[in-house]
């Protein structure tokens, strides 16, 4: 029993196991739910969402918080509409020029973390407000994206017997789920953001280059937000300076259900990207269902947010290993 | 006379108060008419008023929330229970219930109840603050919707409708709910031991407990507090417009009130905290928005402003920038760069630079074009 409870694995098997129970129910309940055609369309409809909780995992895994995501999806989309409709930039031209901008972005805050002590949630917050507020500058309208490369981007796609279909935004999710299980376990970058969200002070005590650390989490968590926002303008096809409001409350709350500890120093990355697909399982179940509201989605995912902390306290303290107050 | 400039300088307050008097200095100099004030009709009118009108519902989360930031915590759930605080009064009034003490107390008391929640999670279960209360935060929205079947109910009731558009002593009675709320929760944390204790926790849990001061407790009172605070701003706010809007009552107000009470000079960390501070916070968020509304520059600009007025703000108060500014500027007592704490004694030569610093910072801000639709 205790080596069950102690195992580091159980958050990540029960949020697997959570998601399995959801798809039977909605697959029992409608015919063509547990079809591979709406499986795969999960990915689909939430790659934008899950590379910014992939990038989430590491700040909320070194024990910060990235408020800003949500604005920066939405200057990435504004940015490429401007620059690839307005300017006749080549996509590729402007992807470069974007994911380089986000870098400068998140390091910016990452540094005002660390060298003036500020605090990750109003530094971060600032920055939501600051890009917010350069797309809303850069065009308070919907841009459209039309360009070749975008059509042949998003007309590409992998046909899987059962009606199923891998896009390339799913290529993508899983290109960028696969280097960071890389980075966070088998790097020294990896050990580190383990090591800040465990405990600072050790950390920096057995040699863990804090400042350094810490500017690479938030411009990794910046740069994959811009990545995402990328992807979101595939999905689109246009580019809105109001869009993904809020997003940023997702993904963290995609992040816990998926098993990291909110306090930092415990989690997997797979786990955040099985919380994103609980949410849009959740999403997917409603719409079939077709009689209840959308309100309904945010109810229970505040409920499985309430049910899974509650759990992640519960087996610290069945482990015994919960720190004094 | 320099010298005790530097004294007042060190003080806490100096700098959220010289902050605010920038921000409406120049509003001053780009709107002359902003500090005129009218009487007619047996109240007052004029900017100023109406700075303190529309600020008021942050004000009252800012209240709130300087507790539960003062013992260490955060309460993301505000704006959610002020769209549940809205709803519930909108459909009492749906209802046929005349009564408006009634329908107040209705909405109150949703308002203490989901406080409570919040308490027992984070007092009750040790569950993380942030976590626990994003789940009402989530949660609280289809909670509103759900209350108000979907709809924005609108509604007429007179003496409902005074809360919000009302005017009693020549004030319109939001500016007097807030006042007499921040008159309630200052004499209830500083004439009784709560206000220590609260700070306590917030500096020391551990110890707290080890002094039987009951750690649990003391939180969840903060986080009732603050619900009660929520609930009483969603009923001014729905008062305000006459319908529950469970979508946008109340929408990121939580960020606004939580960088109130940072720009007030209270630290998200736990530990001393000043309400008047808070507002003050509110009064610079607020003059500042509504400064760039009269100002008649695009409102596109407000975001990027408020962006960069904020962080002047905060960086002018980290002992590292007062360190650097010093040490660019030449000047002896440096240095404080990596400590993290102010040092009374070598913080007061920075201080004056700083404060220049920051003046022409904020007025930068100000003065460009600006301007932001909400407010």
């Amino acid at each position: 029993m205790t080596r069950i409870i102690g195992h580091r694995f159980l958050p990540l098997l029960i949020t697997c196991a959570l998601f399995l129970l959801l798809w039977g129910i909605g697959a029992a309940r409608f015919d063509g739910f547990g079809s591979a055609r709406v499986f795969f369309n999960l990915f689909t409809d939430n790659a934008f969402l899950a590379i910014t909780a992939i990038g989430m995992t590491f700040v909320i895994l070194s024990g910060g918080i990235d408020l800003s995501v949500g604005a920066v999806v939405a200057l990435t989309g504004i940015a490429c509409a401007i620059l690839i409709d307005g300017h006749g930039w080549h996509p590729l031209q402007a992807f470069t020029l974007i994911l380089g901008g986000a870098a400068v972005f998140g390091a910016a805050m990452g540094a005002l973390i660390h060298f003036y002590r500020l605090q990750p949630f109003i530094v971060t917050l600032a920055g939501m407000f600051f890009a917010r507020g350069l797309a809303v500058t850069i065009s308070e309208n919907s841009i459209p994206i039309n360009h070749p490369f975008y059509r042949a981007v998003s007309s590409f796609g992998i046909l899987l017997p059962g009606g199923g279909r891998i896009g390339s935004a799913t290529l993508i999710l899983a290109a960028v789920l696969v280097v960071a299980i890389i980075v966070a376990h088998y790097t020294r970058f990896g050990n580190h953001v383990y090591a800040l969200g465990g405990d600072q002070v050790s950390a920096a005590l057995i040699g863990v280059p804090v400042a350094r650390t810490t500017i690479a989490i938030y411009t990794l968590s910046a740069v994959l937000a811009a990545l995402a926002g990328i992807v979101f303008s595939f999905y689109t096809f246009s580019g809105y300076a109001l869009a993904a409001i809020g997003m940023e409350l997702d993904a963290i709350a995609a992040v816990v259900i998926g098993g990291t500890l909110i306090s930092g120093g415990r989690g997997y990355l797979l786990g955040t990207v099985v919380g994103v697909l609980i949410g849009g399982v959740i999403q997917s179940y409603i719409i079939f269902d077709g009689t209840l509201n959308s309100w309904w989605t945010k109810i229970a995912i505040g409920a499985l947010l309430l049910a899974f902390i509650a759990l992640q306290k519960a087996l610290t303290l069945l482990r015994g290993g919960e720190r004094a107050e | 006379m320099i010298a005790r400039l530097r004294v007042v300088l060190a003080k806490p307050a100096a700098w959220p108060c010289l902050a605010l008097l920038l921000v409406l200095l120049v509003n001053w100099a780009i709107t002359p008419g902003f500090f005129e004030l009218e009487f007619r009709d047996g109240r007052f009118y004029g900017t100023l008023i109406d700075v303190l009108k529309r600020g008021a519902p942050v004000a009252l989360l800012a209240i709130g929330m300087s507790l539960v930031i003062a013992t260490g915590g955060i309460d993301l759930s505000v704006g959610a229970v002020m769209a549940i605080a809205g709803a519930v009064c909108a459909s009492m009034i749906g209802a046929g219930i005349e009564n408006t003490a009634l329908i107040v107390a209705g909405g109150l008391a949703v308002g203490v109840f989901a406080g409570a929640i919040n308490g027992a999670l984070v007092g009750g279960l040790r569950l993380q603050p942030i976590v626990a209360t994003l789940v009402l935060m989530v949660a609280g929205r289809g909670i509103a919707q759900l209350i108000a079947g979907g709809r924005i109910i609108t509604f007429r009731h007179e003496g409902f409708a005074a809360l919000g558009v009302g005017s009693r002593f020549g004030l319109p009675i939001p500016i007097l709910l807030t006042a007499l709320v921040f008159l309630g929760v200052y004499l209830l944390t500083r004439r009784t031991a709560l206000g220590l204790f609260i700070e306590a926790v917030g500096c020391n849990p551990r110890a707290c407990r080890f002094l039987g001061i009951r750690v649990g407790g003391v939180k969840a009172v903060t986080y009732i507090v603050a619900g009660f605070c929520s609930a009483l701003a969603g009923i001014i706010v729905t008062a305000d417009i006459q319908g529950a809007d469970a979508n946008n009552i109340g929408l990121w107000l939580e960020l606004d009130a939580i960088l109130a009470v940072v720009l007030g000079g209270a630290s998200l960390a736990g530990g001393r905290f000043s309400i008047a501070l808070s507002v003050v916070g509110v009064l610079i968020i607020q003059s500042l928005t509504t400064g760039i509304i009269m100002s008649g520059v695009p409102p596109r600009y407000n975001l990027l402003i408020r962006a960069s007025a904020i962080l002047l703000v905060l960086l002018v108060q980290t002992p590292q920038l007062r360190g650097q500014i010093a040490r660019i500027t030449g000047r002896r007592g440096g240095g404080g760069g990596r400590s993290g704490v102010p040092r009374a004694g070598t913080e007061k030569g920075p201080a004056g630079r700083g404060a220049a610093a920051s003046g022409t910072g904020v007025e930068r801000a100000g003065v460009r074009p600006a301007g932001e639709g909400a407010s």
